[in-house]
């Protein structure tokens, strides 16, 4: 109850969705999997190439390696930022007061979203650009790139806040800025989630770039082999999936329980167990003997999509069941308002007409004009931004036209009163009127 | 009214957005849409440049390949992030419009987003196989028909939303028909286009010029080369880009006038019209010095004599931005809705009833003489702040924008304020309406005279947080919407 108190309704938009929900649902799930993925492919291949270059301090085959992963890092984040145009317009469109709301009460971070992200992006640049300039400097060229995972670190805390904070309108009366909402139960293991997520698939990913037919691996590494490096993704694919398991895990128990239902339940554990299976194989890829080291690749591979999907799915489902009730309530203030809206609309409608209809002398009707026009600066007898009313009838006392001319394209003639606007959208009719008014002030 | 307001009290907000936007425009049109068909006309003169046992010029070709370098890390770096960034600052700074807009954008967008996929595929195919493609004259010349494909596409995307933008900016027919045909029909589309592109490509010249300054060698013959080809490049497209301009100029009076429902213009708009005469000629007779310097005396061009007109062009096409944002006031989207967020259509309830009573986050609904200040508070941040700030140091700020009518330094009259307000629309027409009723227009009064005696400034919700209005929190909505049904249901039972 207290809770509840504190929940505001607002109104939303009067606007249609331009398409049925459940096509703007889907479109909002898969581009965001596509989006999530080449982000996870950034931010996992940025730690993978700083932790193989300081690995590479003391054996060069580990800064070939960083280097090569560099390499992919500039072409993944250029597709990660392109494919997150489209969820976030499905997004803003399903639920505009929503996002609008979280993404306002934590303004600051979210818009210092677009500096350091560009920063980190510039970092990733100069870091692969530099590469054999800074030779003999590693520890500054380890640094640039540090600098960009602690950024690439830090961004997906903003965009987790701002997710959760949008389920939650009933924390929207208590949260002061984005430090406040970082802080809701929740958000920091999703966080440690995701991170797990982006070992993994940035795991499974060296895998398969170094699989590749046409990758001239013999020409690039001197002791490493094909297998070497798979292993190496392998072991990075391990350590992800057991992660993305045990914080998954806690999620679970500390999410809200506003939005959780049976099939949400389902869907998780679907996806965890999906994960276990991925987690399952690739342990045994990394124990076992090199020439099986393609035996489940495929197993491995389609396991984690698939958990994508469950991952995906559930976490729609828990949105939609955390705001669905309050959603009824937005709709039923909407439809509220618009009524009131309209009411008001015909009945000033009315009195128009009804004003319209009474009969007005030239006198009445010019003060209308003044009133409308003119008094924000002039009054009757004291100077206001203008000259008063009455120094204007005794300057233009028999000069009509002047005055008329003057209001229509007003010059510059007093050092303390700024420039008038010139009124040329007056009829000649009102023109008459508000002259008559203004000559015969007294 | 419906969203909680982020506000940058010293910035002003509406300057976020066009710190953002601005930058994006130099990046997309100078970087992009005009430097990529230069670029690949230049890769295309290496390639006849080159001697019969070579594919392509490498030297020459190198150096084209350095400017692209430059600009393929700046677009896909600050012009990626700041075209991302116009969302996210539009969606704190103005939510209600750019949610409006979305519902019914929604498709264009989308077709948008698709072009532009397109668009950054084809610039990492066109730049990571540079190299690899001058180890035969079939993929040199295949990378340079990439050139001119990813040419098209960035021109695509420009035109699209330059047809979004139009359509913002129609007055009238986004009550009639929401359709993005009225965005391409609308009377300043062809104007914008046939203003930009050109413009794009001039900008593209200059700035391929003042790269060619700094990675050519000096006295080079191939800088020579290159600084003459940017020449001849400007001197080709600026008859294009003066018709351009004056063609946009001669339209956007017009568009002014049917915005603004009462008047032809204002001073400001004046003032910036007037300037942007200056503006072209200035651009213009510039840029053409400039290559006729370059075509004439090629040796002598150094990265001085480019800078300066360098910063002009993008001047140029930055006071374009400006006036055509400013064409779009006291309006946000053309007779609907306001620059304050609200509809157009609201305003007879609002001005009835006030705009506390159905305002989502505000911390007064009824106004006393003790509360009087903090409901002006609630008031000005939902009908002033997008536009204007409260710190008196502030861009646009609140209590500079009185004293510039009743004096620098002059304690404000209250009674002055409150004759004006509800006028202001009439003689200065770029302002919205004043929304409220007569005790708001008090409240609002009181509170812009105390921020001018206390010098106090305003916190946005992304520190301030938001207070819930008491009349329309879930407790309460829902027992008037209970209440509503049963009304419903014993009229049902009646009948």
């Amino acid at each position: 109850m207290l809770l509840q108190i504190n929940t505001p309704v607002p109104k939303d938009l009067p606007l249609d969705l331009p398409l049925p929900e459940w096509l703007l649902v889907s479109l909002l799930v898969i581009s965001f999997l596509l989006h999530i993925i080449f982000i996870n492919l950034m931010v996992g291949g940025s730690i993978i190439t700083l932790w193989a270059q300081i690995k590479g301090l003391k054996n060069k085959e580990y800064d070939v390696f960083a280097h090569e992963i560099a390499k992919t890092i500039t072409v993944n984040k250029s597709i990660a930022v392109v494919m997150g145009v489209a969820p976030l317009l499905s997004i803003n469109t399903l639920y505009t007061i929503y996002f609008y709301s979280a993404n306002a009460l934590t303004g600051f971070a979210w818009i210092m979203i677009i500096p350091l992200v560009t920063i980190a992006f510039l970092l990733t640049y100069l870091h692969k650009y530099t590469w054999s300039t800074f030779e003999h400097n590693r520890k500054l060229h380890i640094g640039i790139m540090g600098l960009a995972v602690a950024i690439f670190l830090f961004i997906p805390l903003i965009f987790l806040t701002n997710v959760n904070l949008m389920m939650f309108p009933e924390k929207w009366g208590t949260v002061k800025g984005f430090l406040s909402a970082l802080m809701l139960p929740n958000v920091f293991p999703r966080y440690f989630e995701f991170l797990g997520a982006c070992l993994a698939i940035t795991g499974i990913f060296i895998v398969w770039y170094n699989g590749r037919k046409s990758y001239p691996i013999e020409e690039i590494y001197t002791n490493f082999t094909r297998n070497t490096i798979k292993k190496i993704g392998y072991s990075i694919a391990t350590v992800g999936l057991s992660l993305q398991i045990i914080f998954g895990v806690i999620v679970l128990f500390t999410l809200p329980s506003k939005g959780i239902s049976y099939a949400v339940i389902a869907v998780m554990t679907g996806a965890g167990l999906l994960l276990a299976y991925a987690l399952w194989y690739s342990y045994k890829t990394v124990v076992s003997e090199g020439k099986f080291i393609d035996l489940h690749f495929k197993k491995i591979t389609i396991a984690v999509l698939c958990f994508l999907f469950f991952y995906g799915g559930s976490r729609q489902m828990y949105r939609h069941n955390s705001l669905e009730k309050h959603q009824e309530l937005v709709a039923a203030h909407t439809a509220e308002f618009q009524k009131l809206s309209k009411e008001a609309r015909e009945q000033s409608l009315v009195l128009q007409q009804q004003e319209a209809a009474t009969p007005k002398t030239d006198a009445d009707l010019g003060k209308g004009v003044f009133n409308q026009y003119c008094a924000a600066c002039h009054k009757k007898d004291v100077k206001l931004v203008g000259p008063p009313v009455t120094e204007m009838a005794s300057i233009y006392q028999s000069n009509k036209a002047d005055l008329q001319k003057w209001i229509k394209a007003p010059g510059k003639k007093r050092a303390d009163a700024p420039q008038m606007p010139g009124f040329p959208q007056l009829s000649q009719t009102e023109l008459e009127q508000l002259s008559e008014y203004i000559l015969n002030i007294n | 009214m419906d969203f909680p307001m982020f506000h940058l009290d010293w910035l002003n907000d509406r300057f976020l957005i066009a710190v953002i936007a601005i930058l994006h425009v130099f990046i997309n049109h100078g970087l992009a849409v005009g430097f990529i068909p230069y670029i690949t006309w230049l890769e295309q003169k290496g390639v006849s440049m080159a001697s019969a046992n070579q594919i392509t010029n490498l030297e020459w070709d190198n150096l084209v390949y350095k400017k692209m370098k430059v600009a393929f890390i700046i677009t896909t770096t600050i012009g990626a992030m700041t075209g991302v960034g116009i969302w996210f600052s539009v969606a704190l700074v103005s939510p209600a419009s750019i949610g409006s807009l979305i519902r019914v954008f929604y498709w264009a967008w989308f077709i948008e987003w698709l072009v532009f996929v397109t668009e950054v595929v084809l610039i990492l195919i066109y730049f990571l196989t540079w190299k690899n493609s001058n180890t035969s004259l079939k993929a040199k010349l295949r990378h340079i028909n990439f050139g001119w494909y990813l040419s098209i596409f960035s021109w695509i995307t420009m035109a699209i939303i330059v047809a979004i933008l139009g359509f913002m900016m129609d007055p009238g027919n986004w009550n009639n028909e929401q359709t993005l045909l009225n965005g391409f029909t609308n009377p300043i589309y062809l104007p914008q286009l046939l203003f930009r592109t050109p413009t794009a490509m001039l900008v593209a010249g200059v700035f391929g010029m003042l790269l060619t300054t700094i990675f050519a060698k000096r006295g080079t013959e191939m800088r020579a080369k290159a600084i003459k080809f940017a020449g001849q490049w400007i001197l080709a497209w600026i008859p294009l880009v003066i018709i351009g301009a004056i063609y946009y100029w001669n339209v956007m009076p017009s568009a002014m006038k049917e915005n603004m429902a009462t008047a032809i213009g204002s001073q400001d708009f004046a003032e910036y019209y007037n300037l942007l005469k200056y503006f072209i000629i200035g651009a213009a007779s510039l840029s053409v010095v400039l290559a006729g310097f370059a075509l004439l005396k090629p040796k002598k061009i150094n990265f001085a004599y480019v800078i300066v007109p360098c910063l002009f062009v993008f001047g140029f096409l930055g006071i374009f931005e400006r006036v055509r944002e400013f064409i779009r006031k006291p309006y946000v989207i053309g007779n609907y809705m306001y620059s304050n967020l609200l509809r157009e259509e609201d305003y007879p309830l609002y001005k009835r009833d006030g705009i506390l009573k159905y305002a989502t986050y505000t911390s007064v609904t009824e106004i006393t003489e003790e509360n009087k200040v903090q409901a002006g508070k609630d008031v000005f941040m939902n009908l002033c702040s997008r536009c204007h700030t409260v710190n008196p140091q502030g861009v646009n700020s609140i209590v500079y924008v009185f004293e510039r009518m009743y004096g620098i330094g002059q304690p404000l009259d209250e009674g002055s304020m409150k004759a004006y307000i509800p006028n202001m629309h009439n003689g200065r027409t770029y302002m919205p309406p004043y929304a409220g009723n007569e005790q708001e227009l008090d409240a609002l009064v009181a509170y812009i005279k105390q921020i001018q005696q206390t010098g106090e400034s305003l916190e946005g919700v992304q520190t301030a947080g938001v207070e819930v209005n008491p009349l329309n929190n879930a407790v309460e909505v829902s027992k008037r919407n209970e209440a509503k049904k049963i009304e419903n249901d014993t009229k049902i039972a009646k009948n």
